[in-house]
């Protein structure tokens, strides 16, 4: 069955929500949002995406989304980075020397707080070069793991690439390769990583969607994304809201 | 205190000095309207609050000059892309930037609102944006020695600028599903209203409205602002200007063409502008 690279991703990305009760959605997120409402039309739960105006998405109120995290009451959320590094760093501020970087991002959103109290947060990530995955991040933006003592029930779960999965080990602050995606080497994915990650003996190859799982995510899956990413759903789907 | 009703937008900002804090809510209603008059007037070295994070408005008045410090969470211009104004006058030193967090800057906002000096919060600790922010400070729990917070000043804005659909004579501002636009009018030294409708009806006598409703008593000025948020989207009025939005990417991506756009659609005649 072909699928595009974005559908993919969001196949895989809602396969690591399994068992979630409640999943959110920030901002700049179409294909982690397709992944919460895949997960959702296969498994039941709820999905609250900020930006989107339809009731069943929505939570009360700005403000109430971190204080729901806060409770314990977010199972899952996505991040994204300018820059993420072997550490589950990201940054989302900038390259260069803060404040006046030579390369400025939007900024860190909710990350500096939800990163620490959601926890199943899955960093995605669709361009895998050198530029993104660093050693090191420039600016940490919010970290992916914290000292002893430092409240935290939240944290980084997994990463989802153009090119492949891996979960992150937060004992060992480490990524691990989980799968590859179809027709991608582990070669390809060192020359494209800056960082050192684990691989276990055996490599398994992402699982491509099956027909059932595409015609939800060409179907209810971008009926719904629509109305909070217009223009994500009307390339990757052709369809409008 | 009675509130004040203006003409229009330009009479309302004429309240705002030069180098006062504004504080603008991300959603909508965004106060596009009132931040026009704003930039019509020439206003310069404002301290820009995004509530949290900010988008149009926020890149708008930055390309315009007005603003000298942006404190936010984030802006971005959503699925049209990165921010060009805001981007710009970071990497330029032409705007002075506190970085901080969503939930940060409503917990500033809420000790404001309740006249508390700080609020504590969870999250920050090991971040470079604590590392940059020495009013953040770094305490122990009161109650657990163990444990350590961030705490967080009180944030009181000069001028909370919001844009409403509805308000009334009295003064009373509908904020429909925004309860943060309350929020933000509580913590704000003096709140500026603007309106796609003014109706005759107390609002605060409607039960259905009353709940969702600012109070005369944290209204200080309000002005009639019909589509007041294009080209941004008012929710059961009206949608986003996508081709609008189009033209203002293209036409900001330069300075020079940032220049064109405020006088063909800001400054200019209000024809140009419809």
């Amino acid at each position: 069955m072909e699928c595009s690279a974005a559908e993919l991703m969001i196949s895989a990305t809602a396969r690591l929500l399994d068992g979630c009760r409640h999943v959110a959605v920030g901002v700049l997120s179409p294909i982690p949002g397709s992944a919460a409402l895949l997960a959702r039309a296969r498994s039941g739960g709820r999905v609250s995406i900020i930006g989107s105006t339809l009731p069943e998405y929505r939570t009360d109120g700005g403000v109430d989304i971190f204080d729901c995290a806060g409770q314990g009451r977010v199972d899952a959320f996505f991040l994204s980075g300018g820059q993420i590094d072997g550490q589950a760093n990201i940054n989302l501020t900038g390259m260069g020397d803060y404040p006046n970087l030579d390369i400025r991002w939007s900024g860190a959103f909710g990350s500096a707080y939800l990163y620490f109290m959601v926890p199943r947060v899955i960093l995605f990530r669709q361009e895998h070069t050198r530029r993104v995955f660093v050693e090191r991040v420039d600016f940490v933006s919010a970290p992916g793991t914290s000292a002893p003592g430092v409240y935290r029930p939240g944290g980084p779960y997994a990463l989802v690439t153009g090119l492949c999965v891996m979960r992150f080990d937060r004992s060992k602050a480490c990524f691990a390769l989980q799968s590859l995606h179809p027709g991608r080497t582990l070669e390809e994915v060192r020359d494209n990583t800056g960082f050192d990650f684990d691989v276990p003996e055996a490599v398994c190859e992402t699982k491509v969607p099956d027909q059932v799982e595409l015609s939800l995510i060409r179907g209810p899956v971008a009926r719904d994304i629509a109305d909070a990413y217009p223009a994500f759903a009307r390339s990757e789907f052709g369809v409008s809201r | 205190m009675q509130t004040e009703f203006c003409r229009d937008a330009d009479e309302l900002v004429s309240a705002i000095p030069d180098g006062a804090s504004i504080a603008i809510f991300k959603d909508s209603g965004v106060p596009m309207e009132a931040a026009r008059a704003l930039v019509r007037r020439g206003v310069k070295g404002l301290h820009l609050i995004t509530v949290p994070t900010g988008q149009l408005v926020a890149d708008l008045l930055i390309g315009a000059g007005c603003i000298s410090t942006v404190e936010t969470s984030g802006i971005s211009l959503g699925e049209l892309g990165p921010a060009p104004n805001f981007i710009r006058a970071v990497r330029s030193g032409e705007i002075k930037i506190k970085d901080a967090t969503c939930p940060a800057i409503y917990s500033q906002l809420q000790a404001a609102e309740k006249g508390i000096p700080f609020m504590p919060i969870r999250g920050l600790i090991g971040t470079d944006l604590l590392a940059h922010r020495p009013d953040f400070k770094l305490i122990n729990n009161p109650f657990d020695d163990r444990d350590k917070v961030v705490a967080l000043p009180a944030l009181r804005p000069d001028f909370a600028i919001v844009h409403v659909a509805l308000a009334d004579r009295s003064g009373n501002a509908w904020v429909g599903r925004q309860p943060e636009l309350k929020m933000m009018a509580h913590a704000a030294r003096c709140t500026l209203v603007t309106a796609e409708q003014i109706t005759d009806d107390n609002i605060l006598e409607e039960e259905r409205l009353a709940a969702a409703c600012l109070p005369a008593l944290y209204v200080n000025a309000v002005a009639p602002a019909p589509e007041g948020a294009w080209p941004l989207a008012m929710p059961g009025h009206y949608d986003t200007d996508a081709d609008h939005l189009k033209v203002y990417c293209e036409r900001a991506r330069e300075m020079d063409g940032m220049v064109s756009y405020i006088e063909e659609f800001v400054t200019g005649s209000s024809e140009a502008a419809e």
